[in-house]
């Protein structure tokens, strides 16, 4: 019986638990003995012209290596994320010279023995800054009065889309139209950013917290001008990522330049608060979404346009608005879609990826039009939507911004959560509470998405397998996890394909010298990239495998068999006694190269996860405080390897959504100072906050990979924000507020009760 | 100044400077890395200790203050092949993925059932308030407390 679709308990566990990981800063390599330790000066100012940098009294103070400033920097700065896509001018430099453009800039470095006296003398380094007017919000950038970089004469980075179709609307009997502001995040990795680099002779070695070693490698290599062989990237143990590490920043990237300067290993780790204002932040886009049908609830077109906030320098972040245009019709079938957006700078962080990454800003404001919409032709939502998903027999179905849907059952996964959660009671639990004016009062959210995985462009992966002389397996996979669980289930892979007992089977990730190719762990991409390499190497390696049984037993390969059962072995079909085992063919394969497989996995086209979400809240109306009271998701990604592990990347997408909905959103003030600049001020939110939450199962595997499975990762954080957000604004429907925008605080949704009525439940 | 702390029953005496903070001693001075630094607002619990078997964030406390005292980090529960009760408890139920939160969370779970052998789950949710985790949404924490509950020694700190 294969071992696949078990909820095996995680083999990376019993370390984490006991003796604890071993991260970056954890990272005792002898080459790091000695090791000095940067610390960043940071500008202070929004937006301002640096007249001059005194880095004199730094150099006095105790333990003082070095200090550096732009001036003293002599390699290019990195090159843009996507070089084609975003504008020269706006390339983001090593160290802030001339203009500073966000709270948070790296302005100076200073080198010390020990952190802590690397804090002290960062703080006496003088800069002299002469403001410049500031821009904060991307519909201000959009006016093009103060420019970030005049040199390229615009504010906006990169546009997406065209449209403007003045005949988009014919025809419909309803059109309504909402302004959506979807926040700005930060991810909060529960390990900030932290780096290590030295020289070992010609090579450059590398130890970071990041999801992506193959290609900080390269990039490395590029910078520095030297081969890719020359430069060992290790990702070690890493605390969470959700994005922002996907690529590495100026502050990790020019620790080889520090190192060779003073000829000496370096270390970096950044302190939360340096991590809350320079680690990419996440989502904040203005959506406007418009949509049009008839009275009785059929969804014609649709128009989303995007503005988003991109901070100081476009990063993967300025790429966000065409991920959110692409998905922006969601699961419905619409007549006419168009789509639109911007991408523009601002004095704020820059943004990057953060999970989700797009999907749950095109899933979010479509959700919660259609609400609109069925509010506004009165409506039950779960019934608009309904009557409006896209049917099973639909797929593959091609959407109105050009993708192709694997597959799905839109409709089922809604049934499933609406049955679960007994949508009849809760209404009628709902109608009484609005009848009898309590002060609390019941909402209900619903949203049923579909969101891209390994997408837009999926490229390959790649993994090889190695059968060792006594038996066990190595598998070196191009993927790198970060809590993801990927020694567990590619250990499972093989294990069902050779028939290796799993705790026989040892897993290599984030280490370029022992992975010979890779391309990470972000987009969702692990499982039915990744994993599908890893089966494929597999697969390969027992053929392998099967030749060399074939010529020991002098027999033709295909009279050899694998039997998977306990002590796996190769025998010749009807004679069990006449056989080879792994340990035996590893032992004769030693002279030859060894028993290994090496494979990429390329996929030809992205898949598509679908589900729906439903959330209870309780409004106190007298207060305006929001509770969540209720949480049902049906997530379907395909063929689940190990549920127990696809569940908790739901769990955790999930809080992070309803966090987005309630919670979170990094504050900036009028002259760009950020205000939530460490866990104290921004609500990250905490286990109190939260229900337990109820999961549907729902299974539908995708053609695309031999595993039948999508991704998992980013799920949660798709669905969750519309549903609770949907939940908040169901509740205050009885006051007829229509929509407030994201995070629903007690202050926000108390003045909107107070500004619509006496705050009294209207009957 | 000096400061000597049995750590994980070993006693660890060192030179150090007057505002090190407990964390650092654990981590630098004992060689300890299993505790996390996770913010520095004492926010985020992932740099938790038993201090005489009371959770403390050790980020929040100046290692002279506590000279004399036993702190016990997550070193000092099981191992990989004999788990603590809450360890096993947060493996059977995947409590953790990333890992780095964890050993606050495990640390701060034990003393909450020190203090409370039998929580409902709301008030397990409000006891571990002060951990932080961004990647399990809790849930599985909370299963894992409340199934470790009713493990005999869950509670406990080993001998």
């Amino acid at each position: 019986m294969s071992i696949l679709g078990n909820r095996l308990l995680r083999k990376e566990d019993p370390e984490l638990l006991t003796t604890g990981a071993r991260y970056t800063a954890d990272v005792d390599d002898p080459r790091l003995q000695g090791a000095a330790h940067v610390s960043f000066v940071r500008s202070t100012e929004a937006h301002a012209r640096v007249n001059s940098i005194d880095v004199a009294a730094a150099l006095e103070a105790p333990g003082v290596v070095a200090a550096f400033t732009a001036a003293d920097i002599d390699i290019d700065p990195p090159p843009l994320v996507i070089p084609p896509l975003f504008p020269e001018e706006m390339r983001r430099p090593w160290l802030a010279s001339g203009v500073v453009r966000f709270v948070g800039e790296p302005i100076a470095i200073v080198v010390t023995d020990h952190p802590h006296q690397g804090e002290d003398a960062a703080e006496l380094v003088f800069v002299d800054y002469e403001p410049l007017p500031v821009i904060t919000a991307a519909e201000q950038a959009m006016e093009e009065e103060t420019l970030l970089f005049p040199e390229f004469g615009s504010n906006i980075s990169v546009s997406y889309g065209d449209g403007g179709d003045p005949d988009l609307f014919a025809g419909c009997e309803v059109v309504v139209e909402q302004r959506i502001v979807n926040q700005r995040l930060a991810a909060c990795p529960l390990e900030v950013r932290s780096t290590a680099a030295v020289w070992d002779g010609e090579t450059l070695v590398m130890w970071s917290s990041n999801q992506n070693p193959h290609n900080s490698r390269n990039r490395l290599a590029g910078i520095y001008g030297i081969d890719r062989e020359y430069v060992r990237f290790i990702c070690p143990d890493v605390g969470g990522g959700f994005g922002p590490k996907i690529n590495q920043y100026p502050e990790d990237m020019i620790l080889p330049w520090v190192a060779r300067r003073i000829g000496r290993a370096v270390r970096w780790t950044e302190t939360r608060t340096e991590n809350m204002v320079a680690m990419g932040h996440g989502r904040d886009q203005l959506n406007i979404a418009t949509i049009g049908g008839s009275r009785t609830g059929d969804l014609q077109a649709y128009r989303l346009v995007t503005i988003a906030n991109v901070g100081a320098y476009p990063s993967l972040g300025a790429f966000m608005p065409s991920q959110t245009a692409s998905m922006a019709p969601g699961v419905y079938q619409f007549d006419r879609v168009e789509t639109r957006g911007v991408a523009v700078v601002t004095n704020t962080t820059p943004t990057e990826a953060y999970r989700g990454a797009g999907r749950p800003e095109a899933s979010e404001a479509i959700e919660r039009i259609v609400d609109v919409f069925a509010a506004e032709i009165g409506m039950d939502p779960s019934e608009l939507r309904r009557q409006n998903l896209i049917s099973p027999d639909a797929f593959p179905y091609e959407t109105g911004t050009g993708l192709l849907y694997d597959c799905g059952d839109y409709e089922k996964a809604l049934d499933l959560v609406l049955a679960e959660a007994d949508y009849p009671a809760l209404r009628a639990e709902q109608r009484r509470r609005r009848r009898s004016g309590e002060t609390v009062q019941l909402g209900i959210g619903l949203c049923t998405y579909v969101e891209i995985t390994a997408g837009p462009f999926p490229g390959s992966e790649f993994a090889e397998v190695r059968v060792h002389e006594d038996g066990s397996a190595t598998v070196y996979s191009g993927t790198s996890p970060h809590g993801q669980g990927h020694e567990t289930s590619w250990s499972m892979i093989v294990a069902d394909e050779l028939g290796i007992p799993v705790d026989r089977i040892r897993v290599v990730t984030g280490d370029t010298e022992e992975v010979a190719k890779g391309s990470g762990t972000y987009g969702s991409r692990s499982l039915q990239l990744g994993g599908a390499a890893v089966k494929k190497a597999a697969a390969e390696l027992a053929e392998y495998a099967r030749s060399l049984a074939a010529e020991l037993l002098g027999a033709e390969p295909v009279e050899v068999v694998l039997d998977k059962a306990e002590g796996a072995s190769f025998h010749v079909a009807g004679s069990r006694t006449r056989a080879k085992g792994w340990a035996e063919l590893a032992q004769a394969a030693a002279s030859s190269g060894g028993l290994d497989a090496a494979a990429s996995f390329k996929a030809s086209q992205p898949t598509f996860p679908f589900g729906a979400h439903l959330a209870v809240v309780e409004v106190d109306v007298e207060t305006g405080a929001v509770h969540l009271t209720r949480f049902v998701s049906c997530d379907d990604s395909g063929r689940l390897l190990n549920p127990l592990i696809a569940e908790g990347q739901r769990h955790g997408g999930i809080a992070q959504g309803v966090a987005q909905a309630l919670l979170e959103e990094m504050v900036y003030d009028e002259a760009g100072n950020p205000l939530t600049t460490n866990l104290a001020d921004y609500a990250m939110i905490s286990a109190t906050e939260l229900p337990s939450f109820d999961l549907v199962a729902l299974e539908t595997p995708t053609p695309v990979n031999p595993l039948g499975a999508k991704g998992i990762g980013e799920a949660g954080t798709i669905g969750a924000t519309p549903a609770v957000h949907n939940a908040v604004c169901d509740a205050l429907a009885v006051f007829g507020v229509r929509h407030l925008d994201m995070p629903l605080t007690a202050e926000k949704v108390w003045a909107a009760i107070k500004a619509s009525t006496a705050g009294e439940v209207p009957s | 100044m000096r400061t000597r702390l049995e750590v994980n029953g070993e006693v660890h005496e060192h030179e150090h400077e007057p505002r090190l903070l407990l964390v650092h001693f654990i981590r630098d001075l004992c060689g300890l890395s299993g505790t996390n630094i996770g913010c520095d607002t004492t926010s985020c619990g992932a740099c938790t200790v038993l201090l005489d078997g009371e959770s403390v964030k050790s980020c929040t406390i100046l290692a002279a203050q506590v000279d004399g005292q036993s702190v016990t980090t997550i070193e000092g529960l099981g191992t990989v092949d004999d788990m603590h009760p809450m360890q096993q408890a947060f493996h059977e139920h995947h409590g953790l993925q990333c890992g780095y939160c964890t050993p606050g969370v495990v640390l701060a779970s034990i003393s909450l059932l020190a203090e409370n052998p039998d929580p409902t789950e709301r008030e397990i949710r409000e006891g571990l308030e002060g951990n932080l985790c961004r990647c399990t949404g809790y849930h599985n924490i909370v299963k894992a407390v409340l199934a470790a509950a009713s493990v005999p020694g869950a509670g406990e700190i080993p001998a």
